[in-house]
């Protein structure tokens, strides 16, 4: 039934739109927690696109990483912060700057790859490789395995800046 | 059943999908219902009580022998705590967020029953596979929705605007989230043996091959306690933690409210006993019997239902039984546990297992 998928594509992609919407300029509410949940929103409404597109490994793994574990530490830190003293904090012209790069150039690769796409020719092969989780496998540790070490490396960087960071009396 | 057969397939699928799910909501209901008197019970035999025996509807008189010992058993307690859950006054305190605060316990339910979806229940009934949604990504599926199921516990300590609900909340989160790592990881060398995600896989590989708990007696353990902290229970049950949080996040929740806090936990209990029974102890096969191989015979069918549900119902007991016997750990101790012991202890079960099936 190609039109019920349809409808669920716009669905899912309307939800994902709205809630990413509401997830940075509500109208109604300025609450960050209220943020963060419709983040969640937003996530899940993305796995529900994952979902149409075949790649139901990542749609779950979408929902465990990111609604599951992820937004739960944001709404952690959320709760715990002086709610006060980050409305007082200006924003930086610097930080402005570097977001602001940072979109551009994501939106760049994006419309690029979206430009590149061909309509209507889903090679069958990447339905294979994206649907079971055996497939996809081979492929990051045969195809993708240098981009993938490098990414792990930087979650690495990451993880060892965050305990620095945390230990005030480092020395 | 030969007027089906003129149903388009598509609808077949429908009716009995919506068939099934009924079925399974009325069975995790029931059971909930049970469970709370099965835990009220057993709480009472270990402290040397009697527990609950005078509910007595007005039929009873009617029922002879049997009645006046249904009633000693307790059985009719279950409709008269629905009953007075239902009837008492839902009291919102006025200093709540309110919209989270009536959130909050919905979000708790949905995942809990939402987990059940893809768990062999049994092997056909007829020409039916017993099972809601035969993913190929089952356990990932499951694990994604436990993980949703920390936020009721959050926004509800959230939403009481109140410090010991608020404490019991942040306690949640961090817990849930350090249980699931090391139950995640715990389950890895299943998949390393039976090279499949399905669940209904992992069950045929058991009644080839023996079960899991015999093959993988760590990855049992560690799936064990992680349960009991994923579903919030003695002796991590430091959330609610009454003796030092008044009753954690739902403190402020009465009435229907608290009834879904209280459902939530035991349909996770329920969830989580009938991934240990599918993963580890065979799912719906019996070894040695006729029983560990699908059949097309109704009977059959039915008996394997009854094996999982018999099964399930040894966890069951096992979760109630292990909350009146120890004590609560420390929350220094939880996270110790998790951290430093499970994960390590999961991850060199991981590596010898991919050596094992390497070599």
């Amino acid at each position: 039934m190609p039109q019920f998928t349809d409808l669920l594509f716009f669905a899912f992609a309307g939800m994902a739109l709205l809630f990413g919407f509401l997830t940075v300029a509500n109208p109604v509410s300025r609450n960050p927690v209220t943020s963060a949940m419709f983040l969640v929103l937003t996530i899940i409404s993305l796995a529900g696109l994952y979902l149409l597109l075949h790649a139901f490994f990542l749609a779950a793994v979408q929902v465990l990483v990111y609604a599951g574990a992820v937004m739960v530490l944001f709404l952690f830190v959320i709760m715990l912060l002086d709610i006060k003293e980050e409305e007082r904090r200006r924003l930086k012209t610097f930080t402005v700057g570097v977001g602001s790069v940072a979109v551009a150039a994501l939106l760049g690769i994006l419309t690029v790859s979206a430009l590149s796409a061909k309509p209507g020719s889903p090679a069958g092969q990447t339905r294979l490789a994206v649907g079971d989780t055996a497939e996809l496998g081979k492929v990051l540790f045969n195809h993708w395995l240098l981009p993938f070490e490098i990414l792990s490396v930087l979650l690495l960087v990451a993880m060892v800046g965050v305990i620095l960071l945390s230990k005030k009396d480092l020395k | 059943m030969e007027s089906l057969q003129y149903l388009s397939p598509t609808t077949q699928f429908v009716l009995f999908s919506a068939l099934k799910i009924l079925v399974v909501f009325g069975v995790v209901m029931t059971g909930v219902a049970y469970a709370v008197l099965v835990e009220r019970k057993v709480s009472a035999w270990i402290q040397d009580r009697v527990g609950p025996n005078r509910t007595s509807p007005f039929f009873v008189d009617y029922i002879p022998v049997i009645g006046p010992f249904l009633v000693r058993l307790g059985i009719f307690q279950p409709m008269a705590d629905g009953l007075k859950f239902m009837l008492k006054e839902d009291f919102t305190p006025n200093y709540v967020r309110k919209v989270y605060f009536w959130l909050a316990p919905a979000i708790t339910v949905i995942p809990a029953l939402m987990t059940v979806a893809v768990i062999p229940f049994g092997s056909t009934l007829g020409s039916e596979k017993m099972v809601i949604a035969d993913l190929n990504v089952g356990i990932l599926y499951t694990f994604g929705i436990v993980s949703l199921g920390v936020y009721g516990i959050v926004l509800a300590g959230y939403a009481s605007n109140s410090k010991y609900p608020f404490l019991g909340g942040i306690r949640s989160s961090a817990q849930m989230i350090s249980y699931e790592i090391a139950m995640g990881l715990s389950v890895v060398p299943i998949f390393l043996l039976t090279e499949s995600l399905n669940l209904g896989d992992i069950v045929k590989y058991q009644a080839d091959h023996g079960w899991m708990i015999l093959k993988q007696p760590v990855a049992f353990v560690i799936f064990l306690i992680a349960a009991f902290a994923e579903t919030n229970r003695l002796p991590f049950d430091l959330p609610e933690s009454e003796t030092e949080l008044v009753g954690g996040y739902h403190t402020e929740y009465s009435s229907m409210k608290f009834a879904l806090f209280f459902l939530g936990e035991y349909a996770n209990m329920i969830a989580s006993s009938a991934m240990m029974v599918t993963l580890f102890c065979g799912g719906w096969t019996l070894p040695g019997t006729l029983l560990s191989t699908p059949s097309s015979s109704i009977l059959v069918g039915l008996l394997h239902i009854g094996v999982f549900l018999a099964k399930m119902a040894v966890f069951m007991i096992v979760f109630i039984w292990v909350r009146w016997m120890l004590p609560r750990f420390r929350y220094d101790q939880l996270m110790d546990i998790g951290w430093r012991r499970f994960i390590p202890v999961a991850l060199a079960n991981i590596l010898l297992t991919a050596v094992v099936v390497a070599l």
